[in-house]
């Protein structure tokens, strides 16, 4: 074999360009030898950079295949050749990338085939059919057609066969042929595949001489007559030109790449707070009330005013229903431990949050201070109860401004730091259309006073 | 001075940019969809690809592909996830890829509790695929931690070729925390070691004619091979199976011993180069607080109180769970009478502190320290009285 120069291209591209001299291990008929050569063919006539194609083998026979080809190599596990081909195709979308892939493979792994299908990723997937599982003793796959004979459907194959072309076709790959290794255009088939801008999957049917061949009486004719026995066509089922994934990808980076990535937004302490020890504070309101936003705004003042917050939010995967209980505690100190034991201040709106706080009402003492707002002013709790009207606001109260009214009267009223604390909070942490409404809710907080509750 | 008030998940995936990760991909599972959601939305930003996979088998498949050729990877998951990743980490292990795996842990065992914090997967993340080789798994104790552990994995990720783990919770990656912005150190973390492109005309004779250099030389054995990327100046053959010096299968018991050992030696040769820890001694302890992860603020807690209140304590929070920190922590054992670890699981990390205290206590013919474990998994973080209980 000749030496040939390391990149870029090869001076000329010749038969030992792509295959190296090793022979192949298959047996004696096994259709992989077939594919193997037609691919050497297609990719001599494609004449892509030896450095610049990629073989991704399965599992399986077909997972010995690229040790017979000079070009890049990667052989994974059982069914996930397209998921890492995918990936490679995305880090470099100049990469030709190719898939050797077994019935087998596509049998563990057809979810990656379908949904790299339907992203129309730019491989080539060459389905190496036999029908069986070669490598293991010839066990049957989920192409094995109905009544045949394998080491595991002794009695006849009661599954009725996975059609990979047709399953392919209706899901989004936009180059399908099936055909048999017996057909002379295969070369051409996978060099136009190669070609083609998109997911071109090719399902080769071949026969197993070690396994398949003996178990049922297979051979060439029988294989040629598969195609009616189980209604499926061949040749040329589909092919349309659609967007490809990995170019869709450079899109996005295209549009935003060089814009700020998640930059920080630095919270600089410059009002002053009077709190000597940790505040812990428990908003209990309802789910898609922003309960945890208003909280959020909480600490980030705390923050601005040189204390240190941390923040726990309740809530069930249901997002729009069911409770929103936030826990956030302001200290001078670093707080370690956020976990609440018994709140200084515990603020109620919901029922659905009152649910979730009955062990810190049960646990409360006089010298801690329960918000209430009219609708629980009757909850029960040694400690001292403090009711909040937001319609006191004198704007109108709404389902995502009443936990900001009541809870910046709370903070109005407990006066731990000053409210243009709060006021800045918002101008950082939200978007402006959102700030100003939340900016409304702090102006118009002023008239909710906090009354007492005997 | 500035502040920041975020979450962990936040603080990770600025680490992970800052990192320079040019890739992810993952699939949504509470707690660590967080993440999956910052990457989609700011990795096109730093030009990079993030992408939904289809499942937790093809993300990480997707990973590793992407790292062969050229990009800078991590994904993200929880307990489940890391169960479909399980066989696609031996093969980051064996292929030698350098890879950035979050488990943002969550209470199991199965679906267990989606919404709850847990520190279960300790010992999975450890011998979670077959072979039993070292993997590097790193935990985080508060949100800056989060940042700069995340870049720490990034870069011992590159220098060892491994999979390295930021073992972390629900707690630390979905509460919000208040973040001194210099806290947030910026650690360098290393560039990606490549081969060097040989003169054209120069050819080694072990070479074969398609190959400029041999991808799996390993000299010496300890030595972790530079990498070659697909599409780059060198064609490379990665392979899952047992493999020779070029990337082909073999069954050469000489050449199998020598690619094993070489996957465990390139780690535990070099342990002390992944040990990362906090030790707070205290002059006359003789008490030790040890914990990882969200309980070592619970921890930090019960120090303050227990010297508040005339007690003797040291702690350390272990940065590093594997490879073990022997060095660190059997300097921390030395005249311990009592180790108090403090878990979310039933002492999957106590086994290891006993491990240690019992062998360096033979070693040095003393009595070994008493460890005491206090767990919990009930889904709510351990709290400072567990550790304040377990002094006297």
């Amino acid at each position: 074999m000749a030496t040939r120069p390391a990149s870029p291209i090869p001076v000329s591209i010749t038969w030992d360009t792509y295959r190296n001299e090793r022979s192949y291990p298959f047996c004696p008929g096994c259709g992989h030898t077939h594919i193997l050569n037609a691919l050497n063919q297609a990719l001599v006539r494609v004449q892509r950079d030896p450095h610049k194609v990629v073989l991704v083998s399965d599992i399986g026979c077909v997972g010995l295949s690229d040790q017979y080809f000079a070009v890049n190599a990667l052989h994974g596990l059982h069914g996930r050749s397209v998921a890492y081909a995918t990936g490679i195709k995305l880090a470099n979308p100049e990469l030709t990338v190719i898939v050797l892939i077994g019935d087998g493979g596509t049998g563990i792994g057809g979810h990656h085939l379908i949904s790299a299908a339907r992203r129309n990723v730019d491989l080539t997937v060459l389905v190496f059919n036999n029908f069986n599982f070669g490598m293991t003793g010839g066990e049957h796959s989920v192409t094995t057609p109905i009544g045949a004979h394998t080491a595991t459907t002794r009695q006849g194959n009661p599954e009725h066969p996975f059609d990979i072309a047709r399953t392919l076709s209706i899901n989004g790959a936009t180059y399908v042929w099936r055909g048999t290794t017996f057909d002379t255009d295969l070369p051409d088939r996978i060099a136009e595949a190669i070609a083609h801008p998109g997911f071109a999957v090719l399902d080769i049917w071949e026969l197993c001489t070690a396994y398949f061949v003996p178990n049922n009486n297979f051979s060439r004719k029988v294989l040629q007559d598969l195609q009616h026995r189980l209604g499926m066509e061949m040749g040329l089922l589909h092919r349309e030109e659609r967007p490809e994934y990995a170019q869709y990808h450079r899109r996005l980076i295209a549009e935003q790449e060089g814009e700020p990535a998640l930059p920080a937004r630095p919270l600089t302490p410059r009002y002053h707070s009077t709190l000597h020890h940790p505040f812990r504070m428990v908003v209990a309101g309802k789910a898609g009330g922003k309960v945890r936003s208003a909280a959020r705004l909480v600490a980030a003042g705390g923050v601005l005013s040189g204390l240190w917050a941390t923040q726990q939010d309740d809530y069930p995967v249901t997002i729009m229903s069911g409770h929103s209980v936030s826990h956030v505690i302001l200290s001078p100190e670093e707080v370690l431990y956020s976990g609440v034991d018994i709140p200084d201040v515990l603020i109620i709106t919901a029922a659905e949050g009152l649910a979730k706080v009955h062990h810190f009402l049960r646990r409360m003492r006089p010298t801690e201070t329960v918000f209430v707002t009219p609708a629980f002013s009757d909850v029960s709790t040694a400690a001292r109860k403090l009711l909040i009207n937001p319609r006191d606001a004198g704007i109108r109260v709404t389902r995502t401004n009443e936990v900001l009214l009541t809870l910046f009267a709370a903070m109005r009223h407990l006066a731990i730091y000053p409210i243009d604390a709060l006021a800045e909070a918002i101008r950082i942490l939200q978007r402006p259309s959102i700030a100003e409404q939340s900016l409304t809710a702090l102006e118009a907080s002023a008239h909710v006073k906090p009354r007492p509750i005997s | 001075m500035a502040r920041e008030y975020m979450d962990g998940a936040t603080a990770i995936v600025r680490g992970a940019i800052d990192a320079g990760c040019t890739f992810f991909a993952g699939y949504p599972i509470t707690p660590a969809t967080p993440i999956l959601l910052h990457m989609v939305r700011e990795l096109p930003k730093v030009g990079g690809v993030a992408l939904e996979a289809e499942d937790e088998i093809a993300a990480i498949s997707m990973c590793i592909g992407a790292t062969l050729a050229g990009a800078r990877a991590m994904t993200a998951t929880s307990g489940p996830g890391i169960s479909l990743f399980s066989e696609n980490i031996g093969l980051a292990i064996m292929a030698e890829i350098p890879l950035v795996i979050v488990d943002a842990q969550r209470l199991g065992p199965a679906t267990g509790g989606a919404t709850t914090g847990a520190q279960g997967d300790i010992q999975f993340l450890r011998w979670g695929t077959s072979g039993g080789y070292p993997v590097i798994v790193l935990a985080p104790a508060s949100v800056a931690e989060c940042y700069t552990l995340t870049l720490r994995a990034f870069d011992l990720a590159e220098r060892f070729r491994v999979p390295v783990f930021l073992a972390t919770d629900k707690d630390m990656v979905m509460n919000m925390a208040t973040v001194d912005t210099e806290a947030l150190k910026r650690v360098p973390v290393r560039e990606r070691r490549l081969a060097a492109t040989p003169p054209p005309q120069y050819r080694d004779p072990r070479w074969r004619p398609e190959e400029t250099f041999l991808p799996w030389a390993f000299e010496p054995i300890d030595a972790v091979p530079p990498m070659a990327h697909f599409g780059g100046p060198h064609i490379v053959r990665v392979t899952t199976s047992t493999h020779d010096e070029h990337g082909f299968l073999t069954k050469d018991p000489a050449k199998v011993q020598r690619l094993n050992e070489h996957l465990w030696r390139k780690i535990m040769d070099h342990r002390e180069e992944t040990e990362f820890a906090h030790y707070d001694p205290q002059e006359g302890a003789d008490v030790l607080f040890l914990a990882y992860g969200t309980p070592a603020r619970a921890m930090r807690e019960a120090v303050r109180q227990a010297r508040a209140a005339g007690h003797r304590v040291s702690a350390l929070t272990l940065h590093t769970l594997w490879p073990v920190p022997e060095g660190i922590l059997s300097f921390a054992l030395r005249g311990v009478r009592r180790v108090v670890v403090g878990e979310l699981n039933f002492g999957q990390y106590t086994r290891e502190v006993e491990r240690i205290a019992y062998r360096e206590a033979a070693r040095h013919g003393v009595p070994a320290a008493e460890v005491i474990g206090v767990y919990r998994v009930d889904g709510l973080p351990l709290h400072p009285e567990a550790f304040l209980k377990a002094i006297t």
